[in-house]
């Protein structure tokens, strides 16, 4: 510091290199302003907000490791002898998109692990991101001011479906031609349009020899150009917004406590980058992910058992599993029910999660802004909602692999599905139920908790002989934790009948939303949490234990 | 000399000569033919399907009846043919423990040679097909690359794309070919048992039933490498969506707990 300091005044003709650059660079770009603004801009410090991002690198893998497959990769269907490494498909006829990856796999260096580690990294990426947004739904993390993030990341998670989906036929072996005829098949089950959309997308008949080159841009191209676009967005509104913080003494709705981008969450951030990728290679290197080669090439008059989507699409292979086969035949055409209502209910279960936020705010009326987190047993209502989406979620992914289970647990496949399909009305409804009486438990204990004190387990015998657990007070931070949120009202319609008898209309809608307001927050719905006078009258009273 | 020619013209002269000449191919005939070794195999045969009955008393009448003809519990046998016998009971699914939607494959309680024996008696019932000699099953002369194709076309919709196995309906299922011995992979083709439909050499020919055992062979043998690592069961994205659930984003988890639990301490001002 000192050397600096005597070193300024001598230097104050010409500024040193790295200041100029810089001055340079402000003249043009005005960065001093932005970085000023964002360089110190505070996180807080939480695992769980480390999740997305586990997406943001395995995404940057992705597209990395994306790019070297490119070079090798041929999307065309033309059909080819193989005469590459793999002994068992020698002389085969495929496309040239299977024998690139082939190639790819067997003969290009290093190219079996970039498949891998793209492909794995493609499964980590759509897990991060579901279970990203789990966090963000169960703290009630999109609230406002965060809702339009909310359905940018929700777009992303349907987007990185896709992505994953079109990137997953590319290959044209008959794992994924199974799952394209899928595709065809659900569209051609759309009344009237669904022929022309499929001619459309095929160019032709199925499978035709345009999907490869199609889906190929599209998995390269459009889809992860519009993906980076919202992500971007999704940054930047982070910024924007700042960080949530779960409750704690010092944290409040105005402020971020934690440390500030430059330099702790920089090397922080670029550090997890590292490990996120080193875990992905690790993966990739100890485990072999969709081997083409085993699996064979795509032939429309062949198909194997076992054929499912990746794990992300599972649940719409487990919808259409349980459909009964019902089709209306009338007039010469048919209704295949038996795809089409998977179809329809697909975009419903991933609509149902994306307009929660939506549905709440309407509820509760809440127009304020919120950054402090809520813990999920202090929102029971919301909590059970997620509980039972994810239950549905899980019970059409059992539907999508019950050959498995079938297998693997030596059960009838007719029992799983009929399990799931009778699941798949119960479980969300048992699992609401459920949820909601779990958080008010720990609502319950919450409360104890601050009353009473933690049960240290001690057991003590007093003079006259009665035992007693011995209870040790709460800190003043845990107290604070505990109490921190806020608890509502429920909103009522108020009087329908002012004070001179005249009778006010009330409509449906707002009738509707008083009921729900009553679910949310009546007295079946949260448990009072204690007031200061409660605490102060056991903790001063005499006898309490 | 004169005695010898008094009778040359003996009317029974022709008589004697064609005697001798019978007696001579005979003896000649019963010195250097392979009479023997033909009677011996004849009773063996019969000694075989003697023992195999009794076998079958013991092990088999209960469900198929006392002379095969089949029961309430168990088919007939009744030209079945001693290559059904050999998957059968080579593979242990025979006897039965019990009746259910499918007879699993168990530990295999009669030895190959009383199999042989079962084998025998039940083909005396009623003609069958032969257990394979080797040569049929052997990889010599087989193709891989169209055995790849044959299976994909012909078994994978049950059996997975490299025979791992997949679910029938109602509990049933088409087991794993991992370590299945090639002999009962041809029988099974060739006779069709429980659920699977048979292979008759007019649907598949000899040569596409070795092309395929030894494309299995190639696949999903015991010397058969994974060149991406783990195969993780071969049973394709579920078991890969389970692990990267558990391994990947697992992993991952752990190391942001431990990232987010290291973190620069704040100064105390």
């Amino acid at each position: 510091m000192s050397t600096a300091a005597n070193e300024a005044p001598r230097s104050r003709g010409k500024a040193p290199a790295g200041e100029r650059v810089a001055d340079w660079a402000d003249g043009r770009l005005g960065i001093y302003s932005l970085a000023k603004a964002n360089m110190r801009k505070i996180f807080p410090d939480h695992w769980s907000f480390m999740l997305g991002e586990v997406c943001l690198y395995s995404f940057i893998i992705i597209i990395l490791t994306g790019v070297y497959l490119t070079l090798f990769f041929h999307p065309s269907m033309a059909e080819v002898e193989y005469h590459g490494s793999y002994v068992p498909l020698q002389g085969q006829m495929m496309s040239e998109a299977y024998a690139s990856t082939l190639d790819i796999s067997f003969d290009v260096r290093g190219g079996l692990l970039i498949r891998q580690i793209h492909h794995w990294a493609a499964l980590v990426f759509l897990a991060g991101m579901f279970v990203h947004m789990m966090r963000v739904f169960f703290t009630g993390a999109f609230r406002k001011p965060r809702e339009i993030n909310w359905l940018f990341g929700f777009l992303l998670l349907v987007l990185g479906m896709f992505t994953g989906f079109t990137g997953y036929s590319l290959p044209d072996d008959l794992l994924s031609g199974t799952g394209i005829r899928f595709m065809e098949g659900a569209i051609l089950s759309v009344p009237i349009v669904g022929t022309y959309i499929s001619f459309f997308l095929f160019g032709g008949e199925f499978p035709g020899h345009d999907f490869v080159s199609r889906f190929y841009s599209v998995h390269i191209l459009l889809l992860p150009g519009i993906m980076l676009g919202l992500l971007v967005g999704h940054l930047i509104l982070v910024f924007y917004h700042k960080h949530t913080q779960f409750a704690g003494p010092g944290k409040t709705n105005k402020n971020v406590v934690g440390m500030p981008l430059l330099p702790v969450y920089t090397a922080k951030a670029g550090g997890f980058f590292f490990l996120v990728f080193g875990v992905i290679s690790v993966v990739s290197a100890i485990a072999t992910i969709n081997p083409i080669w085993a699996i064979g090439p795509y032939r429309p008059d062949q198909v194997s058992t076992g054929a499912q989507p990746d794990w992300y699409m599972g649940f719409s292979e487990g919808l259409i599993r349980v459909m009964p086969g019902w089709e209306i035949n009338a007039w010469g055409h048919t209704l295949v029910l038996g795809v089409l209502i998977p179809l329809i209910i697909f975009p419903l279960v991933l609509a149902a999660i994306a307009v929660y936020p939506f549905i709440e705010s309407w509820v509760t009326g809440d127009k304020r802004e919120h950054h402090i987190l809520d813990r999920p047993r202090n929102a029971p209502t919301r909590t059970a909602f997620g509980v039972a989406w994810l239950t549905v979620y899980f019970v059409l992914l059992i539907g999508g692999g019950n050959d498995l289970w079938a297998t693997h647990f030596h059960l009838s496949i007719n029992a799983i599905t009929w399990f799931v399909r009778v699941a798949f009305f119960v479980g969300p409804v048992v699992a609401f139920i459920a949820t909601k009486r779990i958080c008010l438990g720990l609502q319950r204990r919450d409360k104890d908790k601050v009353l009473h004190g933690r049960e240290s387990g001690i057991i003590k015998r007093l003079p006259h002989g009665e035992f007693i657990e011995v209870h040790e007070p709460l800190s003043q931070e845990q107290l604070h934790t505990l109490t921190a949120h806020e608890q509502y009202k429920p909103a009522e319609i108020g009087p329908t009948v002012d004070e001179n008898g005249v009778e006010r209309k009330v409509s449906g809608t707002q009738k509707l939303r008083a009921k729900l307001s009553e679910s949310y927050y009546g007295e079946e719905s949260q448990i009072p949490k204690p007031t200061v006078e409660e605490y102060k009258e056991i903790t001063s009273g005499h006898g309490h234990h | 000399m004169k005695k010898l020619s008094a009778r040359r013209r003996h009317p029974l002269a022709a008589l004697v000569v064609l005697l001798l000449a019978l007696a001579c191919t005979g003896g000649l005939y019963a010195a250097f033919a392979p009479a023997s070794k033909a009677q011996a195999d004849e009773s063996a045969q019969s000694l075989a399907i003697d023992e195999g009955k009794k076998l079958y008393a013991v092990g088999c009448a209960s469900c198929h009846g006392t002379g095969g003809q089949g029961t309430s519990d168990g088919p007939s046998l009744v030209g079945v043919g001693a290559a059904a016998v050999d998957f059968q009971v080579g593979t242990g699914r025979m006897p039965a423990q019990q009746p259910g939607a499918q007879v699993p494959k168990k530990k295999v309680i009669y030895s190959q040679a009383e199999i042989d024996q079962l084998a025998a008696y039940i083909a005396s019932l009623g003609a069958g097909p032969a257990i394979p000699s080797e040569e049929k099953y052997g990889p010599e002369g087989a193709d891989i690359a169209k055995g790849g194709e044959l299976f994909r076309t012909n078994c994978a919709q049950c059996h997975n794309f490299t025979g791992k196995g997949g679910a029938l309906t109602h509990g049933k299922f088409a087991p794993s070919l991992e370590g299945v011995d090639p002999k009962h992979i041809y029988e099974a083709m060739q006779t069709g048992p429980q659920n699977m439909p048979s292979f008759p050499d007019t649907t598949l020919s000899e040569q596409n039933k070795k092309d395929i055992i030894a494309y299995l062979d190639a696949v999903n043998g015991d010397d058969t490498e994974s060149p991406g690592g783990l195969s993780l069961g071969g049973l394709g994205p579920v078991s890969e969506g389970l692990f990267a659930w558990v391994f990947g984003l697992g992993a991952l988890i752990a190391v942001a707990v431990w990232v987010a639990a290291r973190t620069a301490k704040a100064k105390k001002s």
